[in-house]
């Protein structure tokens, strides 16, 4: 099956992402085909580059990241979501006057009508709420 | 059984669990819906729990900070979101009824609910 996943919580706040990365991995383990991972309200935060959680603790950034690596998914972060919390690629920050920026590739910022539209056009798409 | 239509309404279910005020869920979750009715897909509404006080009239953003959620409602019409469910029951535990409500509602028993869920093949939940 073609699946897609809305994660919805924060990072290590809630166990929303935790469980979205296993569920993930279990469906790939299955053979299904995880396309999209779409992250909205405070699941943009998964997408911090600048994550660096303690050794001893699962990565969860570097975790979605290698899902994209090793099976194409594409993760997609909300554009409008990601900027009010900070997270922003280099073409926004530079647009917005920051020094910075806090989101790169393979994660992508991107507008809600992908997320529609991944829930349309997959087979299954799951969600991961606190 | 109220209507068929509940059975045969849009591609899109967004329910809404929140109050407006105390979180963005319910600005985020009205946010998908009325991006999803802007590529023309037909967007449905079911407001739960909390979510039914989203509609109470008279609301207005005050001095709370979070952008107040009342405006978008008042937009819905225009983006052709006209089926607005409410869980019935919700509205009983907080005393309300659909004359407190801004919008009119088609208000919903739990077997009703079971099948505007299964009638629609996406549900998001907010």
């Amino acid at each position: 099956m073609r699946y897609a996943l809305l994660v919805q919580g924060g990072p290590y706040s809630h166990q929303a992402a935790h469980s979205a990365l296993r569920f993930a991995e279990a469906a790939i383990a299955r053979g299904h085909h995880l396309e999209t991972v779409f992250f909205y309200h405070d699941g943009v935060y998964n997408a911090a580059r600048l994550a660096a959680p303690p050794q001893d603790e699962p990565h969860l950034v570097d975790g979605f990241r290698s899902l994209h690596e090793a099976h194409g998914t594409q993760l997609k972060v909300c554009i409008a979501a990601g900027l009010r919390r900070g997270l922003l690629d280099e073409r926004e920050a530079a647009r917005h006057g920051k020094q910075g920026h806090s989101l790169e590739a393979p994660f992508e910022l991107t507008g809600l009508g992908q997320l529609i539209d991944a829930g349309l056009s997959h087979d299954r798409l799951i969600t991961f709420s606190p | 059984m109220q209507h068929d239509s509940v059975e045969t309404a849009g591609e899109l279910l967004i329910i809404l669990r929140h109050a407006p005020h105390g979180s963005s869920w319910l600005r985020e979750g009205l946010d998908a819906a009325l991006v999803a009715a802007a590529f023309g897909r037909q967007v449905t509404l079911l407001f739960c729990g909390e979510g039914v006080t989203a509609l109470v009239a008279e609301q207005t953003a005050g001095p709370l900070g979070q952008k107040g959620t009342q405006p978008t409602l008042e937009m819905l019409a225009m983006y052709d979101i006209d089926t607005l469910l409410v869980d019935q029951q919700a509205l009983d535990e907080r005393g309300l009824t659909a004359a407190d409500l801004l919008l009119p509602v088609r208000p919903l028993a739990p077997p009703q609910l079971a099948a505007a869920l299964a009638a629609h093949p996406l549900v998001l939940n907010f």
